[in-house]
Protein backbone atom coordinates (compact mmCIF):
# COMPACT_ATOMS: atom_id res chain seq x y z
CA UNK A 1 0.00 0.00 0.00
CA UNK A 2 1.18 3.43 -0.94
CA UNK A 3 0.42 6.64 1.20
CA UNK A 4 1.03 9.88 0.20
CA UNK A 5 1.23 12.89 2.59
CA UNK A 6 0.84 16.91 1.62
CA UNK A 7 2.38 18.89 3.68
CA UNK A 8 1.37 22.82 3.29
CA UNK A 9 1.80 25.68 5.42
CA UNK A 10 -0.70 26.58 7.80
CA UNK A 11 -2.90 29.62 5.99
CA UNK A 12 -1.91 32.84 7.72
CA UNK A 13 1.70 31.67 7.73
CA UNK A 14 3.78 33.61 5.63
CA UNK A 15 5.03 31.33 2.40
CA UNK A 16 7.77 33.31 1.04
CA UNK A 17 8.82 31.19 -1.65
CA UNK A 18 5.38 31.33 -2.66
CA UNK A 19 5.13 34.48 -2.87
CA UNK A 20 7.97 34.57 -4.59
CA UNK A 21 6.66 31.95 -7.43
CA UNK A 22 3.62 33.79 -7.53
CA UNK A 23 5.84 36.69 -8.44
CA UNK A 24 7.86 34.80 -11.16
CA UNK A 25 4.37 33.31 -12.93
CA UNK A 26 3.37 37.00 -13.00
CA UNK A 27 6.40 38.08 -15.13
CA UNK A 28 5.78 34.93 -17.70
CA UNK A 29 2.78 36.64 -18.16
CA UNK A 30 -0.05 34.34 -16.16
CA UNK A 31 -2.23 37.36 -14.94
CA UNK A 32 -4.65 36.14 -11.88
CA UNK A 33 -2.74 34.06 -9.84
CA UNK A 34 -3.69 35.86 -6.57
CA UNK A 35 -1.43 33.28 -4.52
CA UNK A 36 0.86 30.41 -4.64
CA UNK A 37 1.90 28.12 -1.70
CA UNK A 38 4.59 26.42 -1.92
CA UNK A 39 4.07 22.46 -0.01
CA UNK A 40 5.63 19.34 -0.14
CA UNK A 41 4.68 15.88 -0.57
CA UNK A 42 6.29 12.73 0.67
CA UNK A 43 4.78 9.17 -0.40
CA UNK A 44 5.29 6.02 1.88
CA UNK A 45 5.45 2.58 0.25
CA UNK A 46 4.48 0.55 3.08
CA UNK A 47 4.86 -3.21 3.71
CA UNK A 48 2.46 -5.46 3.37
CA UNK A 49 2.33 -6.32 7.20
CA UNK A 50 1.89 -2.99 7.65
CA UNK A 51 -0.82 -2.05 5.44
CA UNK A 52 -3.96 -3.88 5.97
CA UNK A 53 -7.40 -1.75 7.48
CA UNK A 54 -7.23 1.29 5.80
CA UNK A 55 -8.46 3.08 9.53
CA UNK A 56 -5.13 1.63 11.14
CA UNK A 57 -3.16 2.60 8.15
CA UNK A 58 -4.08 5.90 8.19
CA UNK A 59 -4.29 5.93 12.50
CA UNK A 60 -0.26 4.93 11.47
CA UNK A 61 0.58 7.68 9.32
CA UNK A 62 -1.07 10.28 11.18
CA UNK A 63 1.55 9.33 13.92
CA UNK A 64 4.52 9.73 11.33
CA UNK A 65 3.15 13.26 10.55
CA UNK A 66 3.29 14.43 14.30
CA UNK A 67 6.22 13.10 15.26
CA UNK A 68 8.59 14.08 11.87
CA UNK A 69 6.72 14.72 8.94
CA UNK A 70 5.01 17.95 9.59
CA UNK A 71 5.75 20.84 12.28
CA UNK A 72 2.44 21.18 13.43
CA UNK A 73 3.31 24.57 14.72
CA UNK A 74 3.55 26.36 10.83
CA UNK A 75 2.60 22.84 8.99
CA UNK A 76 -0.87 21.12 8.16
CA UNK A 77 -1.10 17.64 6.82
CA UNK A 78 -3.20 15.75 4.42
CA UNK A 79 -2.96 11.74 3.92
CA UNK A 80 -3.76 10.13 0.28
CA UNK A 81 -4.06 6.38 1.03
CA UNK A 82 -3.50 4.43 -2.43
CA UNK A 83 -4.80 0.48 -2.23
CA UNK B 1 32.18 23.75 34.52
CA UNK B 2 31.38 21.33 32.56
CA UNK B 3 29.76 21.36 28.62
CA UNK B 4 29.22 19.22 25.92
CA UNK B 5 29.19 20.08 22.54
CA UNK B 6 26.77 17.60 20.65
CA UNK B 7 28.15 17.01 16.75
CA UNK B 8 25.54 15.80 14.20
CA UNK B 9 26.61 15.10 10.52
CA UNK B 10 26.91 18.71 8.62
CA UNK B 11 27.84 20.53 11.92
CA UNK B 12 30.22 23.07 10.90
CA UNK B 13 29.89 25.78 14.15
CA UNK B 14 31.07 22.64 16.57
CA UNK B 15 34.65 23.58 16.88
CA UNK B 16 34.02 27.33 17.04
CA UNK B 17 32.23 27.27 19.89
CA UNK B 18 34.52 24.57 21.85
CA UNK B 19 37.06 27.11 21.24
CA UNK B 20 35.61 29.72 23.27
CA UNK B 21 33.91 27.48 25.64
CA UNK B 22 37.59 26.29 26.26
CA UNK B 23 39.24 29.76 26.24
CA UNK B 24 36.56 31.00 28.74
CA UNK B 25 36.62 28.20 31.18
CA UNK B 26 40.00 26.78 30.63
CA UNK B 27 38.50 22.94 30.18
CA UNK B 28 37.93 21.68 26.77
CA UNK B 29 34.08 20.35 26.25
CA UNK B 30 33.19 16.98 25.69
CA UNK B 31 32.24 16.65 21.80
CA UNK B 32 29.79 13.86 22.26
CA UNK B 33 28.58 12.28 18.78
CA UNK B 34 24.74 12.14 17.73
CA UNK B 35 24.26 8.84 17.72
CA UNK B 36 25.46 8.09 21.12
CA UNK B 37 22.28 7.95 23.48
CA UNK B 38 23.95 8.45 26.68
CA UNK B 39 25.01 11.52 28.23
CA UNK B 40 27.23 12.22 31.00
CA UNK B 41 24.86 13.20 34.41
CA UNK B 42 27.22 15.77 35.65
CA UNK B 43 26.58 18.48 32.22
CA UNK B 44 26.48 21.74 33.32
CA UNK B 45 26.06 22.68 29.69
CA UNK B 46 24.61 21.31 26.95
CA UNK B 47 25.56 22.99 23.73
CA UNK B 48 23.96 22.36 20.06
CA UNK B 49 26.11 24.07 17.94
CA UNK B 50 25.22 25.89 14.08
CA UNK B 51 25.47 23.91 11.03
CA UNK B 52 23.58 21.98 8.44
CA UNK B 53 22.57 18.90 10.02
CA UNK B 54 21.39 16.59 7.61
CA UNK B 55 22.14 18.98 5.12
CA UNK B 56 18.81 20.52 6.20
CA UNK B 57 16.26 17.43 4.62
CA UNK B 58 13.09 17.69 5.32
CA UNK B 59 12.60 20.94 7.67
CA UNK B 60 16.14 22.40 9.06
CA UNK B 61 17.39 20.33 12.19
CA UNK B 62 14.32 18.35 11.82
CA UNK B 63 16.54 14.96 11.39
CA UNK B 64 18.96 16.12 14.69
CA UNK B 65 16.21 16.65 16.61
CA UNK B 66 15.02 13.09 16.03
CA UNK B 67 18.61 11.77 16.65
CA UNK B 68 19.71 9.05 19.20
CA UNK B 69 20.89 11.98 21.77
CA UNK B 70 18.29 14.11 21.99
CA UNK B 71 16.06 12.42 24.46
CA UNK B 72 19.04 12.52 27.05
CA UNK B 73 19.54 15.98 26.54
CA UNK B 74 15.81 17.02 26.83
CA UNK B 75 15.77 15.43 30.13
CA UNK B 76 18.85 17.27 31.08
CA UNK B 77 17.13 20.11 29.87
CA UNK B 78 14.19 18.82 32.31
CA UNK B 79 16.77 18.62 35.00
CA UNK B 80 17.72 22.07 34.46
CA UNK B 81 21.15 21.61 32.62
CA UNK B 82 21.79 25.02 30.82
CA UNK B 83 20.99 24.28 26.90
CA UNK B 84 22.70 26.48 24.20
CA UNK B 85 21.56 26.28 21.02
CA UNK B 86 23.06 28.40 18.07
CA UNK B 87 21.70 28.76 14.71
CA UNK B 88 21.07 25.07 13.47
CA UNK B 89 20.77 24.80 17.06
CA UNK B 90 17.98 27.15 17.62
CA UNK B 91 16.17 25.23 14.57
CA UNK B 92 16.56 21.97 16.60
CA UNK B 93 15.89 23.41 19.64
CA UNK B 94 12.33 24.62 18.43
CA UNK B 95 12.09 21.16 16.08
CA UNK B 96 12.13 19.32 19.53
CA UNK B 97 9.60 21.29 20.93
CA UNK B 98 12.20 22.19 23.84
CA UNK B 99 11.52 25.94 22.80
CA UNK B 100 8.83 27.46 20.55
CA UNK B 101 7.65 28.61 17.48
CA UNK B 102 9.74 27.49 14.43
CA UNK B 103 12.39 29.21 11.89
CA UNK B 104 11.15 29.51 8.52
CA UNK B 105 13.04 30.35 5.20
CA UNK B 106 14.59 34.26 5.37
CA UNK B 107 11.71 36.97 4.27
CA UNK B 108 13.92 37.55 1.03
CA UNK B 109 14.88 34.05 0.65
CA UNK B 110 18.47 34.79 0.62
CA UNK B 111 21.15 33.35 2.69
CA UNK B 112 22.69 35.67 4.79
CA UNK B 113 26.50 35.88 5.60
CA UNK B 114 27.10 39.25 7.19
CA UNK B 115 26.90 40.92 10.82
CA UNK B 116 24.15 42.16 12.62
CA UNK B 117 23.48 44.40 15.62
CA UNK B 118 21.36 43.07 18.92
CA UNK B 119 19.46 44.57 21.20
CA UNK B 120 20.06 42.97 24.96
CA UNK B 121 16.21 42.66 25.92
CA UNK B 122 17.16 41.08 29.42
CA UNK B 123 20.50 40.32 31.44
CA UNK B 124 18.25 37.60 33.84
CA UNK B 125 19.52 35.02 32.28
CA UNK B 126 22.37 32.65 32.98
CA UNK B 127 23.23 33.98 29.38
CA UNK B 128 23.73 37.44 29.59
CA UNK B 129 24.24 38.70 33.00
CA UNK B 130 27.45 39.80 31.49
CA UNK B 131 25.73 42.24 28.94
CA UNK B 132 24.27 45.46 30.28
CA UNK B 133 20.60 46.44 29.89
CA UNK B 134 19.69 47.06 26.22
CA UNK B 135 23.16 46.89 25.45
CA UNK B 136 23.46 46.86 21.32
CA UNK B 137 26.06 44.53 20.30
CA UNK B 138 26.98 43.11 17.13
CA UNK B 139 27.52 39.54 16.15
CA UNK B 140 27.68 37.72 12.80
CA UNK B 141 24.35 35.82 11.43
CA UNK B 142 24.84 33.17 8.83
CA UNK B 143 21.93 31.52 7.94
CA UNK B 144 18.81 30.85 5.01
CA UNK B 145 16.44 29.35 7.77
CA UNK B 146 16.21 32.23 10.35
CA UNK B 147 12.95 34.29 9.99
CA UNK B 148 11.57 33.27 13.43
CA UNK B 149 7.40 32.41 13.42
CA UNK B 150 4.67 32.19 16.32
CA UNK B 151 1.58 32.26 16.82
CA UNK B 152 0.08 35.33 18.97
CA UNK B 153 -0.60 33.82 21.93
CA UNK B 154 3.21 32.73 22.28
CA UNK B 155 4.14 35.61 21.17
CA UNK B 156 2.26 37.70 24.07
CA UNK B 157 3.72 34.96 26.51
CA UNK B 158 7.29 35.31 24.94
CA UNK B 159 6.90 39.05 25.66
CA UNK B 160 5.08 38.77 29.22
CA UNK B 161 7.56 36.23 30.85
CA UNK B 162 10.42 38.47 29.47
CA UNK B 163 11.85 35.41 27.46
CA UNK B 164 12.70 37.41 24.60
CA UNK B 165 16.83 37.80 25.00
CA UNK B 166 18.07 39.19 21.48
CA UNK B 167 16.04 41.48 18.96
CA UNK B 168 17.47 42.57 15.44
CA UNK B 169 18.08 46.28 16.11
CA UNK B 170 19.89 49.22 14.08
CA UNK B 171 23.56 50.56 15.74
CA UNK B 172 21.46 52.85 17.71
CA UNK B 173 19.35 50.22 19.29
CA UNK B 174 15.90 50.78 17.42
CA UNK B 175 14.28 47.40 16.53
CA UNK B 176 13.32 48.95 13.27
CA UNK B 177 11.92 46.49 10.23
CA UNK B 178 14.98 47.89 8.00
CA UNK B 179 17.33 46.45 10.89
CA UNK B 180 15.58 43.06 10.62
CA UNK B 181 17.87 41.00 8.37
CA UNK B 182 15.26 37.83 7.74
CA UNK B 183 11.81 38.80 8.96
CA UNK B 184 11.71 37.78 12.59
CA UNK B 185 8.91 38.51 14.06
CA UNK B 186 8.99 41.15 16.38
CA UNK B 187 12.80 41.27 15.16
CA UNK B 188 13.00 38.30 17.56
CA UNK B 189 16.73 37.06 17.28
CA UNK B 190 16.57 34.57 20.47
CA UNK B 191 14.41 33.37 22.83
CA UNK B 192 14.31 31.10 26.51
CA UNK B 193 12.52 28.75 28.07
CA UNK B 194 10.42 28.82 30.67
CA UNK B 195 12.46 27.84 33.29
CA UNK B 196 15.03 29.94 31.32
CA UNK B 197 17.46 27.45 31.26
CA UNK B 198 17.49 26.78 27.84
CA UNK B 199 18.09 29.25 24.96
CA UNK B 200 17.99 29.32 21.07
CA UNK B 201 19.28 32.01 18.84
CA UNK B 202 20.33 33.09 15.25
CA UNK B 203 23.15 34.64 15.57
CA UNK B 204 26.06 33.36 16.70
CA UNK B 205 28.17 35.02 19.30
CA UNK B 206 31.33 32.10 19.35
CA UNK B 207 32.72 33.79 16.11
CA UNK B 208 33.08 37.17 17.42
CA UNK B 209 34.44 36.00 21.36
CA UNK B 210 37.80 36.77 20.01
CA UNK B 211 39.87 40.46 19.48
CA UNK B 212 41.76 38.32 16.53
CA UNK B 213 38.27 37.57 14.95
CA UNK B 214 37.60 41.30 15.01
CA UNK B 215 35.22 41.62 18.04
CA UNK B 216 34.63 40.14 21.46
CA UNK B 217 31.04 41.04 21.61
CA UNK B 218 30.05 37.25 21.46
CA UNK B 219 32.17 36.65 24.55
CA UNK B 220 29.77 38.05 27.61
CA UNK B 221 27.66 35.75 26.83
CA UNK B 222 29.95 32.71 27.67
CA UNK B 223 31.41 34.58 30.77
CA UNK B 224 27.83 34.75 31.88
CA UNK B 225 27.63 31.31 31.42
CA UNK B 226 31.30 30.58 33.49
CA UNK B 227 29.80 32.34 36.61
CA UNK B 228 26.62 31.15 36.73
CA UNK B 229 27.30 27.50 35.75
CA UNK B 230 30.74 27.44 38.01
Amino acid sequence: MKARVHVTLKPGVLDPQGKAIAHALQALGFDGVNEARQGKVIELDLADDVAGDPEAVRARVDDMCRKLLANTVIETYRIDLDA
Amino acid sequence: MKSAVIVFPGSNCDRDVAVSLERTTGHAPLMHWHGDSALPEDLDLIVIPGGFSYGDYLRCGAMAARAAVMPAVRRAADRSVAVLGICNGFQVLCETGLLPGALMRNRDLRFLCKDVYLRVETTDTIFTSHYGPGQVIRIPIAHHDGNYVADLPTQCMLEDEDRVVFRYCDAGGKTTDEANPNGSLDNIAGILSEERNVLGLMPHPERLADPRLGGTDGQPLFASLLEALS
